[in-house]
């Protein structure tokens, strides 16, 4: 039973950090229909961003908001500088700028810091919260899941109560219509890869910021393909779908392979990809996806 | 009617290498309802686009004494030129309420939410339906929450792209008796452009008939409905 508990908690803890990436790629795909694979490397870089402006000795706290503006920024630029050169409505060279760009920003940061693994600063306070029988669930825990629901109650308010959220969904929604309307689809959908890799951002620094890992340039390769599990689980078009979808695969994870003798650890990522294929055989839209999402 | 309030020289518009509106002129006066009549692929839909800065095109477009040829769609739109587009064009996924709201993106005045009541007071089951889905409206239905949508801008001029496609024809009449009222009433200046010539003509001041790209007829309205060509190649006489 302890351990059972321990696994849960364990679940709830990845899966927090998984449902933030998740939450920056739907923000993209709502956008643009598009996954953006180079999303856990920015979001890696801002991590890095954050520890290089903490060691730098700014409070940890403003390191992090610091570090979400700039790879904010940074995205946008990016987004300016290649992506709006492409026809939105041709994926395949823009999925193979994204590959491409996971590689480069890979790169980067192995250039600048190094593939040793580095301290990241403890955002949350140490120790458990809760302690039943043998089971802990630490304040990193509660942390990272309430700064997960944070986040995604803000960008709900973002996008749903005000002017640019508007346009944003708008722009999502009918590109053209957005176009007759006065929308600047551009600087729309710009701002759009500047909030998913804050988000993104923010989702890297809790990751990191759990007391057992240490951060270096491949910490977000396996959360990246994870987190792409969760998008699809929850619906890709939906923020509170990611946090489900995160959420389950955390669990899936930490608790259902733990218990089913025939599934070796190794193959975690199998195991989450066959329960992908279970859900959207019954659910092709995910837990929470627009059904039939049309786009010209 | 001296008062041009839209006028179009020599317009040419191009897909790749094939020419399709050959050099076309036109105008809307003030306060008028214009009408392009024109068969399928006759270029009904790329002019209207042209109007309204979606696709490359040559020649000038002057609105208000200014050109706008070389304005983008966003820019065209803050002039006061609304464009309602071939298959409605509403915004699926957002509710009825946010598709207004969505209309009226580039005023930031403070009668944005009366005017959303004077829609809903227009046209009362989209109060009805102000928290579903655009998507999940009827034909009829769409087609009014795309006309509000284009008058929640409160433009000078309305474009219509064939309102009538795919409707009931009792749909059709209530939705063209509407555009009379808003003409008549707040003296909106509309260019609609229709395959369905008996309903356009019977309410329109002006009309031109486009075929293959080039203007073929122009004249009254009411001369035209009565004009043999016309009649043998629209009004199935
Ligand atoms: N995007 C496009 N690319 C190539 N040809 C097009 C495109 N859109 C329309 N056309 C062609 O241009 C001509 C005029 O089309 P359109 O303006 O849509 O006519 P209408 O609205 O009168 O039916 C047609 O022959 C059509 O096939
Ligand atoms: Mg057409």
């Amino acid at each position: 039973m302890d351990l059972f508990l321990q696994r849960l908690f364990d679940g709830l803890t990845n899966g927090s950090a998984y449902a933030l990436i998740a939450v920056a790629l739907v923000l993209i795909f709502k956008a643009t229909t598009l996954i953006n694979f180079a999303q856990g490397e920015q979001a890696m870089l801002g991590a890095f961003i954050v520890l290089q402006l903490w060691n730098w000795g700014l409070p940890m706290w403003i390191a992090v908001i610091t570090g979400m503006l700039i790879s904010g920024l940074l995205a946008g630029g990016l987004e300016r500088a290649i992506i709006r050169r492409f026809d939105p409505a041709d994926h395949l060279p823009l999925v193979i700028i994204t590959l491409g760009l996971f590689l480069v920003l890979n790169a980067v940061a192995a250039i600048i810091w190094r593939y040793d693994p580095l301290a990241f600063p403890q955002l949350f306070p140490h120790g458990s919260a809760l302690t039943i029988g043998n089971a802990r669930l630490s304040w990193y825990s509660i942390f990272a899941f309430g700064s997960c629901i944070l986040v995604l109650l803000l960008l709900h308010v973002l996008l749903n109560k005000t002017k640019i959220g508007l346009s944003f969904r708008a722009v999502s929604s009918n590109l053209e219509s957005s176009r007759l309307c006065g929308i600047k689809v551009g600087p729309t959908l710009q701002f759009g890869w500047a909030l998913a890799a804050a988000a993104g951002t923010f989702g890297a620094s809790i990751y990191a910021a759990n007391p057992v890992l240490q951060i270096e340039p491949s910490i977000m390769l396996r959360a990246l393909i994870f987190s792409i599990t969760a998008a699809a689980l929850g619906g890709l078009d939906s923020l509170w779908g990611a946090l489900l979808g995160g959420l389950t695969i955390g669990f899936i994870q930490s608790v259902l392979v733990q218990y089913i003798p025939f599934i070796p650890n190794e193959m975690t990522l199998a195991a989450t990809v066959a329960v992908l294929l279970i859900v959207l055989t019954f659910r092709p839209s995910g837990f929470l996806g627009t059904k039939a999402v049309e786009r010209v | 009617m001296t008062n041009v309030l839209l006028k179009a020289e020599n317009l040419t518009a191009t897909y790749g290498q094939v020419e399709i509106l050959h050099g076309i002129s036109f105008e809307v006066y003030g306060n008028e309802i214009a009408v392009i009549l024109g068969a399928n692929g006759a270029g009904k839909t790329t002019t209207i686009r042209a109007l309204s800065g979606m696709i490359d095109t040559t020649g000038t477009i002057t609105f208000n004494k200014e050109d706008i040829s070389q304005l983008e769609p966003d820019s065209i739109v803050r002039k006061g030129v609304a464009h309602v587009p071939q298959g409605r064009g509403t915004f699926p996924e957002l509710t009825v309420e946010d598709n207004l709201r969505v209309g009226a993106f580039i005023r930031s005045d403070k009668e944005v939410e009366s005017d959303i009541q004077n829609c809903y007071d227009t046209y009362p089951v989209l109060f009805e339906r102000r928290s579903q889905s655009a998507g999940s409206l009827s034909g009829g239905e769409q087609q009014m929450l795309a006309v509000s949508r284009a008058l929640m801008s409160r433009p000078e001029l309305l474009l219509l792209d064939e309102p009538s496609l795919g409707l009931a024809p009792q749909i059709v009449e209530a939705l063209f008796e509407r555009f009379l009222i808003m003409n008549k009433d707040h003296g909106t200046t509309m260019l609609i452009v229709e395959q369905n010539a008996q309903i356009a003509l019977g309410m329109a001041d002006r009309g031109y008939v486009l075929e293959a790209g080039e203007i073929a007829v122009e004249g009254q309205a009411s001369s035209l409905i009565n004009d043999e060509a016309i009649i043998r190649a629209y009004l199935g006489g």
